[in-house]
């Protein structure tokens, strides 16, 4: 530092050291990759960590095409993005690839949360990555819901009108805040102007930078592995991890063939089923917003709909306020209450592997339950809709709230000293 | 396993609103995007049966004329009849408010018809109209009950009514010798129609899917090399 004139290290071809003398190029490379030691037993959920960051590059890129095309105003929006599908060269792949990205996108997060759940990842000393992560996740909901108002589609703007709505059921503040968020009495232009600038550009950049901050977090603590047991533990006289693996080349060249992989899946969809049955687009959105028409069904995009249905499922009014209000507290409560897990997991190891019956049962039916919530958003309310989404929702929050409990009371498994591959 | 198997049965169902309305025994509907005979009658019967009330205002005729094989002089001179050139959007001169007093409802605009219902949909919906003096229009029809649109096809199909029995009334009969075609061509052209929809909901379906089998050609042969680079890196990694 002190030295005015750049050091330049007698290693390494002329031109990377001329760069390793201004920029920590080599050192950065080492530290995030080449000397970067992974689990050696890392197994098939740990590829979508990666995998979603592949899904935010192509979103970016396809998001920026969609951008060059796309008319963000009442009259021209819904006319544009049919302008994309018709018009624009290859419009059609750039407008698919972002449409069934998005769904991708929660594919691969919501893998990659259930594998943190599994392997107690949110564990110490990944307390905070974990709430990076959980930012992450919030984000990208908030993302996928401004991103789903520009086709302009009607059930884009119904769908956006239900959530908005909910807002107004906040004690107090409520219809005020309603009408500050949308910037209108009721959906309009304005509402998808404002929400175009966040998905555009406010969110995007917040992604990348949390993910950013993700990653810096997990190459400080480390990564995970199935065992849930710590690699730093055993190391050579190098300091290198015994279970350990240079991330690259080992990791990176699973990564990539997973890619490939990955891609072949998600082109299938693209090429072949981009509507996926009405899921990734859902019908009453080919056909333009109207105020004055209600769909028959108002359901959100499949990856919300666990979430929304735990929102129905709160049907009693408390405490002197509407039921709405509540469903809107539970859907939140659900939403972050996974922040608080690395404080209610209690048991002395960290993999679903070594924890013992009552954790698994309550993961398997975490899980099930969450599938099932899922499918019940989707459908039009019924009364034996409503008692299952009643008892999923309470198997969920049990999920987390008994954790402090389950996790102690049972027996667990020793955990083994080195990892088992 | 077993939650995989459990949501692809729930997944199976489909949505709420992919349910049809309508009790009617839908006719199934295959679209064929390379019947280009097929495709061309259709635009023919759109242009000259729906047009004037319907528009495709996101469609070109130039694309389309492109698309189905017809040369521009010939697509000008029989199938644009606004005097548009042939990049113009296929519009019409419905005015939108006063079309609401006319009918109840504005006649959309095509476009994405079988998009938002489905091409079965239409293709039912275009073969169930029958008489019903209870209506305005004099007309009803099976798979959109009420509709407010009259049965324009009616020269060609005939007069078709309702055969009941025992009460129920599942059943639509044409009038002999009322209509220009026999049941089989009227069938032909609303097929014709209706894969011309089918066509214009999406005109770079045929395009996706020829692409899409050299991308998936191209990943299967890509990965089986990421596959062998894989093995040959993780050799060095004894015991895993």
């Amino acid at each position: 530092m002190e030295k005015t004139k750049p050091q330049e290290s007698q290693s390494g071809t002329g031109l990377m050291n001329w760069i390793d003398a201004r920029f920590p190029a080599t050192e950065t490379i080492e530290y995030h990759a080449s000397k970067y030691y992974a689990p050696k037993n890392v197994n098939f959920w740990y590829y979508f960590g990666w995998l979603s960051m592949i899904v935010l590059i192509m979103q970016l890129l396809s998001g920026l095409w969609l951008t060059m095309n796309y008319v963000p105003s009442g009259a021209g929006a819904f006319a544009s993005v049919e302008y994309i599908m018709r018009d624009v060269e290859y419009g059609w792949l750039i407008r698919y690839l972002h449409s069934t990205g998005a769904s991708f996108f929660f594919i691969v997060v919501y893998a990659h949360m259930y594998r943190a759940l599994a392997y107690g990842s949110y564990r110490g000393p990944r307390e905070l990555l974990w709430l990076i992560g959980m930012a992450i996740f919030i984000a990208l909901m908030a993302e996928g819901f401004l991103g789903y108002l520009l086709p302009w589609g009607n059930m884009s703007y119904w769908g956006a009108q239900v959530i908005v709505s909910l807002f107004g059921a906040i004690p107090v503040i409520g219809p005020d805040l309603m009408e500050w968020i949308r910037g209108d009495f009721l959906m309009s232009e304005t509402t998808l102007n404002r929400f175009f600038a966040l998905h555009v550009i406010a969110l995007p950049l917040v992604l990348v930078m949390l993910v950013f901050v993700h990653i810096v977090a997990l190459h400080h603590v480390g990564s995970n592995n199935p065992d849930g047991i710590e690699i730093k533990k055993n190391k050579d006289e190098n300091g290198v991890p015994l279970d350990g693996i240079a991330f690259h080349p080992y990791i990176t060249i699973h990564d990539i063939h997973a890619t490939v992989v990955f891609l072949f899946i998600f082109c299938a969809v693209v090429f072949f089923a981009p509507e996926m049955g009405g899921y990734f687009l859902e019908k009453p959105n080919f056909e333009m917003a109207d105020p004055l028409k209600t769909p028959d069904h108002i359901a959100p995009v499949w990856y919300y709909t666990p979430f929304y249905a735990m929102l129905r499922a709160a049907t009693y009014p408390f405490l002197g306020l509407p039921a709405k209000f509540w469903g809107f507290v539970v859907m939140v409560g659900a939403i972050v209450i996974p922040a608080v897990l690395p404080w209610l997991d209690r048991s002395p190891v960290k993999s679903i592997r070594y924890k013992g019956r009552l954790s698994k049962a309550m993961l398997t039916m975490f899980v099930i339950s969450f599938f099932i919530l899922g499918y019940l958003g989707t459908q039009a309310p019924s009364k034996a809709g409503t008692i299952a989404a009643q008892i999923c929702t309470a198997i969920y929050f049990a999920y987390f709230v008994l954790m402090p409990w389950y996790t102690r009371v049972e027996q667990t498994k020793p955990e083994p000293e080195r990892v088992t591959g | 396993m077993k939650k995989l198997l459990l949501v692809l049965l729930l997944v199976c169902q489909g949505p709420a609103w992919a349910a049809s309305a309508s009790t009617w025994p839908m006719e199934s509907f295959k679209g064929d995007l390379q019947n280009m005979p097929s495709l061309q009658n259709g635009f023919k019967l759109y242009a000259n049966y729906c047009l004037g009330c319907h528009s495709l205002q996101f469609q070109r005729y130039e694309r389309t004329a492109d698309d189905l094989a017809i040369p521009h002089d010939i697509a000008l001179k029989n199938l644009v009849f606004t005097g548009q050139k042939i990049g113009g959007l296929i519009t019409n001169a419905m005015p939108r408010a006063a079309s609401k007093d006319w009918f109840g409802a504005s006649p959309p605009d095509l476009t994405m018809v079988t998009r938002v219902r489905s091409p079965e949909w239409v293709y039912n919906y275009l073969n169930t109209f029958y008489v019903d003096e209870d209506r305005p229009l004099g007309v009803n029809n099976k798979v959109f009950a009420n509709v407010g649109m009259p049965n324009v096809l009616l020269e060609l199909q005939g007069v078709q009514r309702e055969v009941c029995a025992e009460g129920h009334c599942d059943h639509l009969a044409v009038d002999n010798g009322t209509g220009t075609m026999t049941t089989e061509e009227f069938k032909s052209a609303t097929y014709d129609l209706t894969n011309f929809l089918y066509y214009v909901s999406e005109p770079s379906r045929l395009d996706r899917q020829r692409i899409g089998i050299y991308v998936l050609l191209f990943l299967i042969i890509l990965g089986c090399f990421t596959y062998l680079l894989n093995r040959e890196y993780w050799k060095d990694v004894g015991g895993h």
